[in-house]
């Protein structure tokens, strides 16, 4: 692929007996956006763990623009642009919606060893965040504790905290997992805006969601991934309905 | 209003704290000022382990370790004829972080028990140590052979000159802390208890911070711990014990974990209800036990939750 951002070689972990991973190789080009389908237990969030550098891969390879990052740890990938949001919610509960977005600013612009001046009245933290509240539609909630906003709220939260890193690619395990009918479009929508402008890859169950979004799909089965292509291709894969979209969307 | 009525309790603490000297003067009491600046010294000690406890969610059972090192960087060089207070109460602060830089540099690998019962280890290693340094009285410990002297004004030996001393030290460790809890650096420590996972993908190593913070609090322990060698003049290895340790987390919980100001009235309750108790009967933990866990079961932000209104803290 010409513009290639994320490349994976023989990408293999094992926990106990279970190939979680099964010598996956995967290319993902500037400005795609990336689906990866299967069925529970397929290992999924196993990769997303490995691309996000939460877990080690046993063999393999992992290539992030150009460099290889496969022995980086997650803030250090974080840093050099990828940014995840959590299958479960993972936000700071205590802060309010704006802290937690701040935060994600400061962590991205580095020097977080000032010990003076408070960072609730640092401009520099305080306005890109509000931005990127405004940006996911939580604006009017910028105040209100992150623990108190109700779950799809928190999802966009995710989202504002991972776009305040300006990422060059973000990865999103089961964005509109819980949500409503409503909020779950309204979160699709938010995601089709930011196609081209920044790579995803994009773990989902929700078919919908995944053929609306997808430039192309991956389908994994038992760790491995049996198939990549256009929606179109993935749709017609004799293959690909009986091992996934057969039993789920019969 | 909770900020006017933290503010108004922030005010009224300080004016107390401060008319102690001549209050006691005035009544011939001249007790009352060596306990309130032993609740003070208490309350240094409180206020430096809530900004690791707190705020970073470390929960280090082995601050009195701070305690011990600093109180023995001032009595060592005494007993060698050293008596120059800058140069004592500067070892006391530098010996101490760097005790601190290693304890924190093995235990921040950890967390949850293993993280308490490491620091507890280490703790307990320098109460042996201090227990085996017979030229220093071992376990029985040594007179102190003279204050810390500092020349000019400040001379210890007068009592109310220490008082003031020191209440200006605890006045100066909470005005840095509340900078330090609200900076960048700060939020970065808060960020890492409130969820570490999130921390981490946000680009955040927090091993550094929180090793910068176990450090500068293990700094100001061990100037509390100079400030006691210099109170009770006479130090002994039981500074280091770990139910010294306890005590000073129990003056945090108590005044109210990631609050600064509370510890400090942490610190004053519990010196106070153990003086109190004790005149009354010899089993005055009795009565001691039961009043904790009271205030850690109904009051969530500590006796400062219940002084100043229960807002008054995030993260």
């Amino acid at each position: 692929m010409a513009d290639t951002l994320l490349a994976i070689r023989g990408l293999s972990k094992r926990f106990g007996g279970l190939l979680a991973s099964d010598r996956i190789d995967l290319d993902v080009a500037r400005g795609e956006t990336h689906a990866i389908i299967g069925p529970n237990g397929a290992g999924k969030t196993t990769l997303i763990g490995q691309l996000a550098g939460d877990l080690r891969p046993d063999s393999g390879s992992i290539h992030f623009a150009g460099q290889d990052v496969t022995r980086l740890d997650a803030p250090h990938r974080a840093r050099r642009g990828l940014a995840r949001s959590f299958q479960v919610t993972s936000i700071f509960r205590e802060f309010s919606a704006l802290d937690n977005v701040a935060l994600a600013v400061q962590a991205h612009a580095g020097r977080s060893f000032r010990f003076w001046r408070s960072a609730r009245s640092e401009p520099a933290l305080r306005e890109p965040a509000r931005a990127a509240l405004e940006a996911v539609g939580l604006g009017a909630r910028a105040d209100v504790l992150a623990a108190r906003l109700a779950h799809g709220e928190q999802r966009q939260l995710e989202i504002a905290m991972a776009l305040a890193t300006e990422p060059r690619m973000l990865l999103l395990d089961e964005p509109v997992a819980g949500m409503g009918l409503d909020e779950s479009q309204k979160m699709v929508r938010f995601l089709a805006m930011l196609r081209r402008r920044i790579t995803i890859v994009l773990v989902e169950h929700d078919m919908d969601a995944v053929f609306t979004l997808a430039d192309r799909i991956s389908v994994m089965v038992y760790g491995r991934i049996i198939a990549t292509g256009t929606p179109s291709e993935v749709r017609g894969s004799d293959d690909v309905r009986r091992a996934y979209l057969g039993e789920d969307r019969a | 209003m909770a900020i006017s009525r933290r503010t108004l309790a922030l005010v009224a603490g300080g004016a107390l704290l401060a008319l102690v000297p001549p209050i006691a003067a005035l009544t011939n009491q001249p007790f009352y000022l060596d306990l309130f600046r032993r609740m003070m010294i208490f309350a240094i000690a409180a206020v430096s382990l809530d900004l690791i406890l707190g705020y970073g969610g470390m929960v280090s059972f082995g601050h009195a370790a701070y305690l011990g090192i600093g109180a023995y960087a001032v009595g060592i060089p005494a007993f060698h004829g050293v008596d120059n207070g800058w140069l004592q109460w500067g070892l006391a602060i530098a010996a101490s972080a760097l005790a601190a830089a290693v304890i924190g540099a093995v235990s921040l690998r950890t967390s949850g028990v293993s993280f308490i019962m490491i620091t507890l280890a280490f703790a307990q290693m320098l109460y042996y140590l201090g227990i085996s340094l017979e030229t220093y009285g071992g376990d029985n410990g040594m007179r102190l052979a003279g204050r810390s002297r500092f020349g000019g004004p400040i001379d210890l030996r007068e009592p109310a000159v220490f008082y003031y001393v020191v209440l200006a030290i605890l006045v100066l460790l909470l005005t840095l802390g509340n900078r330090l809890v609200a900076s960048r650096f700060g939020m970065v420590i808060r960020a890492a208890r409130s969820n570490e996972v999130r921390a981490r993908a946000i680009g955040f190593s927090p091993f550094r911070y929180k090793l910068t913070a176990f450090v500068i609090a293990g700094g100001a322990g061990g100037l509390a711990g100079a400030l006691l060698a210099n109170q009770t003049e006479y130090l002994t290895p039981d500074f280091m014990h770990w139910t010294r340790s306890g005590e000073i987390m129990f003056m945090v919980i108590l005044g109210g974990m990631g609050t600064l100001f509370g510890p400090v009235i942490g610190a004053v309750v519990l010196l106070l209800l153990e003086d109190v108790l004790s005149a009354l009967t010899t089993h005055w933990q009795i009565i001691l036990g039961p009043i904790l866990i009271l205030v850690v079961l109904f009051a969530k932000r500590g006796l400062f939750g219940l002084v100043a209104g229960a807002e008054t803290r995030d993260g």
